[in-house]
């Protein structure tokens, strides 16, 4: 994947209302005032958030009339999802294999005595 | 009352001690997990190369170089290696060592060095009746590139939301 584009997906992401906008649009594509109803927060607010994640590729707004509904772009989220699984897999993987070295360690250790 | 070599039997077959990873402070993330085995073993198997190349990385990689110089501000070097041959360098200096019980070191992913961009790792190992608790403390030189790395952790903290929207994008 792009490193620009994953820098920007995750900066985008670093944010909890704007995790939580992308959440919502994952049920289906919403308005700016819908966006607003679980936040305490003003449609101003709201926009420079939408703005962020426009910018990173993850929502698309369709530019007709007034209500521009809001459509989450997968691609991008999918392959930081993607990326974020392989890391912590990383440290379980890793963890479960250093478990078999020490048993065998242990072992060696142990049959020696 | 077991005696040690059965309890070392028996943590093989038992379940796996649980990874736990948070992101305390604004840039730093700790890796915590127990093992069963004295933290002497821990250490060297932290240390070693030819036990670090049966371990370090996650299935489908090998450690293909493993390049150790165990001694304050030696130089160390991992070059992880995929099956469909892509390639993770990291590397960094020691700056403290204490076996059994502490190994402080700078870290960069990559091929080039460069100070100002290294994280600065702690392991801490601890040891309790026979086991180990292995503590990785990673300072990221911003808070944005810990924000980065973080969000593995931070997924987990989300809760079922962030769980339903993986299966929701993997269904796509």
């Amino acid at each position: 994947m792009d490193e620009n584009r994953l820098d920007a997906t995750f900066g985008a992401l670093a944010d909890p209302t704007r995790r939580a906008i992308v959440a919502r649009l994952a049920h289906g594509d919403a308005s700016v005032g819908e966006l607003c109803e679980p936040f305490a927060m003003t449609q101003p607010a709201i926009s420079k958030h939408l703005k962020v994640l426009e910018r990173a590729g993850l929502i698309s707004r369709r530019r007709d009339a007034q209500r521009r509904p809001c459509r989450l772009q997968a691609r991008p989220l999918a392959e930081a999802t993607e990326w974020l699984a392989e890391y912590r897999r990383f440290w379980e993987g890793s963890f479960e294999r250093l478990d078999d070295v020490l048993a065998e360690l242990g072992e060696i250790a142990g049959s020696s005595g | 009352m077991c005696s040690p070599s059965s309890v070392r039997s028996q943590a093989a077959v038992a379940e796996r001690n649980p990874v736990s990873v948070t992101a305390p402070g604004d840039r730093e993330i700790v890796v915590q997990r127990d093992f069963n085995a004295p933290r002497q073993a821990v250490f060297a198997a932290y240390t070693q190369p030819a036990l670090l190349r049966r371990w370090f990385g996650p299935y489908g990689f090998t450690l293909s170089e493993c390049d150790i110089d165990l001694r304050v501000d030696g130089h160390w070097r991992y070059v992880v290696r995929g099956d469909d041959g892509s390639e993770m360098i990291m590397q960094g200096y020691f700056r403290e060592i204490d076996p059994p019980r502490l190994l402080v070191t700078t870290q960069v992913f990559g091929d080039v060095y460069v100070a100002d961009d290294a994280s600065i790792a702690t392991a801490q190992f601890d040891e309790r009746d026979g086991r180990t608790t292995l503590t990785i403390t990673v300072r990221y030189p911003t808070a944005e590139q810990r924000d980065r790395m973080a969000m593995s952790g931070m997924a987990d903290g989300m809760g079922e939301g962030y769980e339903r929207l993986d299966d929701l994008l993997a269904s796509m």
